[in-house]
């Protein structure tokens, strides 16, 4: 009895064990087939233009291989400076979106009236609305209100993070307790501690995936700031990235490792804070 | 707890400030637009009613293709995206090697912005095709890009790399609730692998498939970066979809006027699409 259990279970795991080395194939195979274009391109950024016409798929040899596409397209796309704008608008927008949100949405679950009901209708109603319905209009207001800078945009990413934000954190609030923050009153807390204290540690976990989706977003844009603040100096790495195509778009040796260095800090991002990212993407959706 | 109301609307009045200067103020004022001929330069704009509206369904054939080619590209990455996702997040969550490395590396495109991927894929089609195409004696790899039925199928591919990841995590979500004992029993019953998708995996992921679908309508609808930075709607505005058709009337053509009336078309849309979304989920929510 024993001996024909011991056999089946080789048997069953000599099957498993095939399944599992087949999957696996085929897991490098669908892998192979998604980051076939980043790979091509990456391998093409190493080339001279004369290299990418006579091997695009091969590595590239003495004569084709060219590191230097990468200073030039730093160069062109002055990258540091679009990086760090880049940057600068990002974080600014995602930080003050996370501070206004959170206060709005917070009021907005605490304040059971009509009109704090009705205010968050509008919020989460403007989900739907697509861009191209306010540029126009905007472009208007902007100009008025003397908006067509940086600063400007930062203040632009406010409205029009603050609708999808203040929903999820609006979600979030309801289900924690009131019964904490009485407790704070009642040890003598005033609003701003109240506040910061008690109510933001508690949202970590939301904030963590309204940050991240705001992240992504803005740091990708490229439509709102090639109308607001598209001027030398003031251009973030999409809007150089797009610029330089206008003039280098026969010249893929360079063209490939522009894209090459704008991609590689989103792959960084990503590989740090992946559980993040994949997390608040399907909350976001599911939401 | 007592509570003043100089609180609520000391609190509330960032979000509500930013939020009417910069969407409730442009809509409001984007309604009024439509109904004018403005050019972007005179400021005291002529009202006309609603010709811009009969203009664009009857006379503007750019407009009406690119409805028509956005609804095509919208169900045709629908229909493939959720398929590929689906049957990726049902590979994934199998035991094998490489598995979660696999999830990461099939979820990252969706991250990076549509107009790099756009450049990258442009890349793709007309260099590393034609020299495939060339090498290799295969005349489909030619010329890519360069009329209406490649830049079409140029998109679809984009999308498909682009956003099954996303629609692959969605279902893994869904597939994780599914209970173990519930496969074993049919397993113990005889049922074969096919039998088991069938009539108990693909029942339960259903509630995904609602979120799965209506994201990518969305995604599709709203499609620009990509478009842009794919096609640019060439050759000869073929492959221009509606976001990217409205941003050329504002912007090439300057007529904010016309523009802001198709955008009001655009909202009716994708609102459209959006409330329906609502509506089902919520009837979902009540059967479960």
């Amino acid at each position: 009895m024993v001996g024909v259990k011991k056999t089946e279970k080789i048997v069953i795991n000599k099957k498993g064990r095939l399944k599992r080395t087949i999957f696996s194939i085929i897991a490098l195979i669908i892998g192979v087939i998604f980051v076939f274009p980043i790979y091509i391109l990456a391998l093409s950024s190493f080339k001279t233009q004369k290299g990418l016409l006579s091997n695009i798929v091969g590595f590239p040899d003495s004569t084709t291989f060219s590191p230097k596409n990468y200073v030039e397209a730093f160069n062109k796309l002055k990258y540091l400076q679009s990086f760090c704008n880049s940057l600068y608008i990002s974080v600014c927008s995602v930080i003050l979106i996370l501070l206004i949100s959170t206060m709005a949405a917070w009021v907005l679950v605490r304040y059971k009236t009509k009109v704090s009901k009705a205010i968050f209708v509008v919020f989460a109603l403007f989900m739907l609305v697509p861009f191209q319905c306010v540029m126009v209009p905007l472009l208007v207001v902007a100009k008025n209100m003397n908006l067509l800078n940086p600063v400007g945009l930062i203040f632009m990413y406010m409205g029009f993070g603050a609708s999808m934000s203040i929903l999820m954190i609006h979600g979030f609030i309801k289900n924690v307790p009131e019964e904490l923050e009485e407790a704070a009153v009642i040890d003598g807390c005033n609003v701003v501690q109240l506040f910061f204290l008690i109510v933001v540690p508690l949202l970590r976990v939301i904030l963590i995936t309204v940050a991240i989706l705001n992240i992504m977003w803005i740091w990708n844009d490229y439509l709102l700031p090639s109308i607001v603040i598209n001027k030398a100096g003031w251009q973030t790495l999409p809007l150089m990235t797009y610029s330089f195509f206008g003039s280098y778009s026969t010249r893929w040796d360079l063209a490939s490792a522009a894209l090459i260095m704008c991609i590689t800090p989103i792959v960084i991002f990503y590989l740090f804070s992946q559980k993040y990212i994949v997390n608040g993407m399907t909350d976001g959706a599911i939401k | 707890m007592k509570r003043s109301k100089v609180r609520f609307w000391l609190f509330l009045a960032p979000a509500l400030i930013s939020f009417t200067i910069i969407c409730v103020i442009p809509m409001i004022v984007g309604f009024y637009y439509a109904f004018t001929n403005w050019d972007g330069v005179d400021m005291n704009p002529t009202v006309v009613g609603f010709d811009n509206f009969t203009r664009m369904f009857s006379t503007d054939s750019d407009f009406l293709r690119a409805l028509l080619f956005t609804s095509l590209v919208a169900v045709v990455t629908i229909i493939l995206v959720n398929a590929v996702g689906l049957l990726l997040a049902i590979f994934v969550t199998q035991k094998f090697k490489g598995a979660n490395l696999l999830r990461s590396v099939l979820f990252m495109p969706n991250l990076i912005g549509g107009l790099l991927l756009g450049f990258t894929w442009n890349f793709i089609f007309t260099s590393v095709f034609s020299s495939i195409g060339t090498a290799l004696n295969l005349d489909f790899l030619k010329g890519w890009l360069s009329n209406t039925e490649t830049g079409f199928m140029g998109l679809i591919i984009l999308n498909v790399w682009q956003m099954s990841g996303y629609m692959m995590i969605i279902y893994i979500a869904q597939l994780q609730h599914i209970p173990a004992s519930v496969k074993e029993a049919a397993k113990i019953d005889g049922a074969n692998w096919w039998q088991t998708f069938r009539s108990v995996t693909f029942p339960l992921v259903m509630p995904a498939f609602t979120i799965g679908l209506f994201l990518t309508i969305a995604n599709s609808f709203k499609m620009f970066d990509q478009n842009l930075a794919l096609t640019k709607g060439g050759p000869y505005r073929s492959t221009e979809m509606l976001a990217l058709n409205i941003y050329n009337s504002a912007f090439a053509a300057n007529q904010y006027g016309y523009a802001q009336a198709k955008a009001i078309i655009f909202l009716i849309v994708v609102a459209g699409i959006g409330l329906i979304q609502l509506v089902v989920t919520k009837k979902k929510e009540v059967e479960m």
